[in-house]
């Protein structure tokens, strides 16, 4: 026996973990070391192992080989449940949460005060309070969950970890819901509670809050460890070298279009939750839209699809006013449309990846007297496959068995492939790798280049910043601001979505 | 002169068995299991109760062997839906399908008679006040499950199970146990119902003799949005309607028609509730329902 060195004490430690699913190695003898007190990043892309990694760190899943110890003790964790009790608890991407109970039933679920047998109330409330006020984590213990906006019910999560005790917290894609104001104030309770002895380990591919808030950083790729880094001593291209492995250039900012005649003309337009707006999108031209999620965005873009009434306004497409068009005639007049959530609106998961690719062509180029060809069908899937990159075992296999990247793929090529002079895209890279979101950039660059318009939706200030020759920033159903390309930096943005006041010159210059 | 005390008297004993099937389906329905089965669970309650009492003189035994009997009845439920995963719909039409055929067949096989078994010396419940006990038993029942859904540890888990069970499972609640636990419940509850209808509400078996008051109790269900006073509310509507279809009878109304009121309103209700939910914005789903 070696004596033990002085070394940091270790939360977690995970050695030689091995996890084979049939067909893929997830984990491939896997070492994490997560210390005492520490925000401990793990990175990688979609598929790297990260979420069965995390998964056997909390007994969801048993590895092949390897072995889990918690404070030094080694576990063997069969339900999630003894992960809480050894004191680990995980926030999970998808919220886990009651949306029709209150805050406090939420916070001390299977764990409450009682008296007499009955849930004591006021105690959970009190417990609830206290645990906010000494974490910085304010919420109303009498809401209702499912009240409450996406940062709230984020530190409802946190509470629950915090009431059961939990000494390390592990957060999946925190993030990916949060606004850049509400992100910085979770790093802030992340960083409060390291500084209390907590320990943090965060599940990301987000590059620039790594960077800010992490203290170390472990990088997977294929089920492999390919780097430990430590952050103060690293670069975002380092990393995302290291997730990809391969050199990517991030946060690129292209170049701007050359902006031709209108396309798209809407005034004075309003939805049940949008007001007033006026924007125009040349040929030639991206237009984004920023904005926390929740002011509008979506609506604006459903209602321009053809897919919410409008109530106010008028919205002309080149020239022709399609104010009140249903969306099948949108389509036929020039306009794509990608909409956000490409899983229940933008692609049917059981059909085929050809059947999905087919769609909306089936009015058009694939149409043979009323009939779909199989051979057209299937030489149309083939084409985009190819031309986008998309990775399918086949053109047969059902979408719901592509990554999301590629499904995302799959929708921007069919949509891009209608060479539509409007194309309306939402969210365009949420949830998807560094390699396809580059992938899907380039597309929408020479989309626009090729002279068409688009109207780009995104959470994604890097992705609105790179991609938009304007910059409009939605707050509560109104365009709250305008800015040309490379005028705005992101805490300007973050103010104005966060319904800081513009100063006038600003908001007004850039809207023709 | 129509809403009298006597109107209401008689409202009150008419849903009793409706109140405590619905009860057991409102607890379901929490759990996030949604019981169509109370019809044929309460079914066999009607004669497993008939038999107990014929055989043994008693109808406390008859009240408990229906307890019994529909409670392992139920297991088909609890096995099919929770651990097997099936459909919860259609593992309850099967249900009520199969009650009405295996009373009819042990009709034949146990008293040797079709259609109807009635014996003068068949015991029935004895009435306290104009109600029998399990009518008491039902109104306390309402107050106590309220009890235990609101304030109770166990009826905030429940609720939690129902609206999201990933959620409950991931902080080391069972979902599947609560579930096997309301449906149990609901097979005792549909057993009293049974009970109720064949030894209180008449001393009798008839074939189908439960004549729709488990689905009109599944429209209690939903009417009340399964909490337990609403679900009373519910209940208390259809009473009335059955009630008021004896009186209208007795002004000379033919049968038929009088019979039907109880469906009737249970039409109009499941109009006006789905017309309410249809005109709710849409909100994520939430749970495995379908």
């Amino acid at each position: 026996m070696t004596p033990p060195r002085a070394e940091p004490e270790l939360a977690v430690e995970l050695r030689g973990i091995t996890k084979r699913f049939p067909g893929t190695l997830a984990n491939d003898a896997v070492d994490l070391t997560v210390r005492r007190g520490e925000i401990h990043a793990l990175m990688g892309e979609n598929g790297a192992g990260k979420s069965t990694l995390m998964s056997v760190l909390y007994g969801m899943e048993r590895p092949d080989a390897g072995t889990v110890r918690i404070d030094g003790r080694e576990t063997r964790f069969t339900s999630p449940g003894d992960a809480m009790a050894a004191g680990l608890g995980m926030v999970h991407q998808s919220f886990k949460l009651f949306d029709s109970l209150t805050v406090a039933e939420n916070v001390v679920y299977a764990a409450e005060p009682r008296r007499f047998g009955l849930v004591d109330r006021a105690a959970a409330r009190d417990r609830v309070r206290a645990l906010a006020e000494e974490h910085g984590l304010a919420v109303d213990p009498d809401a209702r969950v499912g009240d409450l906006p996406v940062g709230l019910r984020q530190r409802v999560e946190i509470l629950k970890l915090l009431h059961r005790g939990a000494r390390t917290l592990v957060l999946d894609e925190p993030t990916a819901v949060l606004t850049p104001a509400e992100a910085d104030a979770l790093f802030s309770v992340l960083k409060s509670l390291t500084a209390q002895g907590r320990t943090v380990i965060l599940v990301t591919h987000k590059l620039r809050e790594v960077l800010e808030g992490s203290d170390r950083v472990t990088v997977l790729r294929d089920g492999r460890v390919v780097a430990r880094l430590v952050t103060a001593d690293t670069t975002a291209d380092e990393i995302a070298a290291a997730m990809t492995g391969r050199a990517v250039r991030l946060d690129r900012i292209h170049a701007p279009g050359t902006p031709g005649d209108a396309v798209l003309d809407v005034t004075g337009f309003g939805t049940d939750s949008v007001h007033d707006v006026d924007l125009t999108v040349h040929a030639g031209e991206i237009v984004g839209i920023a904005g926390v999620a929740g002011n509008g965005q979506s609506e604006l873009i459903e209602a321009l699809a053809g897919l919410r009434p409008v109530t106010a306004g008028r919205v002309t497409l080149a020239g022709d006013d399609i104010t009140h068009a249903s969306a099948t005639e949108r389509r036929a007049r020039g306009l794509a449309y990608v909409p956000e959530d490409r899983h229940a609106v933008g692609t049917a998961p059981a059909a085929t990846v050809a059947d999905n690719l087919a769609m909306g062509h089936h009015r058009t180029s694939l149409s043979s007297r009323g009939l779909l060809p199989p051979a057209a069908v299937r030489a149309h899937a083939r084409r985009l496959v190819e031309r986008f990159g998309i990775k399918a075992a086949t053109t047969e296999v059902p979408a719901s068995a592509l990554s999301g990247g590629n499904l995302q793929k799959l929708l921007i090529g069919r949509e891009l492939a209608h060479d539509a002079p409007l194309l309306l895209v939402e969210q365009p890279t949420r949830g998807v790798d560094i390699g396809a979101i580059q992938n899907i950039h380039d597309q929408l660059i020479a989309y626009r280049d090729a002279g068409h318009a688009v109207l780009l939706v995104s959470a994604e200030l890097s992705e609105i910043r790179g991609l938009a020759d304007r910059v409009l920033v939605m707050y509560e159903g109104r365009i709250a601001a305008s800015y040309p390309k490379g005028e705005a930096d992101e805490r300007t943005l973050g103010l104005a979505m966060a319904g800081a006041p513009v100063p006038a010159a600003k908001a007004t210059e850039a809207v023709d | 002169m129509f809403l009298d005390p006597d109107l209401l008297m008689s409202a009150l004993r008419a849903l009793t068995p409706i109140l405590l099937a619905a009860l057991g389906g409102a607890l379901c329905e929490r759990a996030g299991v949604f019981n169509i089965g109370l019809e044929g669970m309460m079914l066999m309650g009607c004669f497993t109760s008939v038999a107990t009492s014929w055989f043994t003189g008693s109808p406390w035994l008859g009240v408990l062997a229906a307890a019994l009997a529909a409670a392992a009845y139920s297991l088909i439920l609890a096995v099919g839906a929770v651990t097997l995963r099936g459909d919860a719909v259609v593992l309850g039409i099967a249900m009520n399908l199969l009650a009405v055929g295996l009373t009819s067949f042990l009709l034949r096989t146990v008293f040797g008679v079709q259609g109807t078994f009635d014996d003068p010396s068949l015991a029935g419940l004895p009435l306290i006040g104009g109600f029998t006990p399990l009518a008491y038993l039902s109104w306390a029942a309402v107050a106590v499950a309220a009890l235990l859904l609101s304030r109770h540890v166990w009826g905030l888990r429940l609720r939690g199970v129902g609206e999201a069970p990933d959620a409950a499972a991931t902080l080391g609640v069972r979902p599947a146990s609560y579930q096997y636990g309301v449906i149990l419940l609901s097979g005792v509850l549909c057993g009293l119902a049974g009970a109720q209808l064949a030894l209180g509400n008449v001393t009798l078996f008839t074939e189908n003799m439960t004549a729709g008051r488990g689905w009109i109790a599944v429209v209690a269900v939903m009417l009340g949005r399964a909490a337990p006073l609403g679900v009373l509310l519910a209940a208390l509507l259809f009473g009335l309607a059955e009630a008021a279809g004896f009186r209208l009878q007795g002004l000379g109304l033919p049968q038929q028609a009088t019979d039907a009121a109880p469906y009737v309103v249970t039409l109009g209700a499941l109009f006006l509730t789905t017309a309410r939910r249809r005109r709710r914005p849409r909100t994520r789903s939430s749970g495995a329902r379908s």
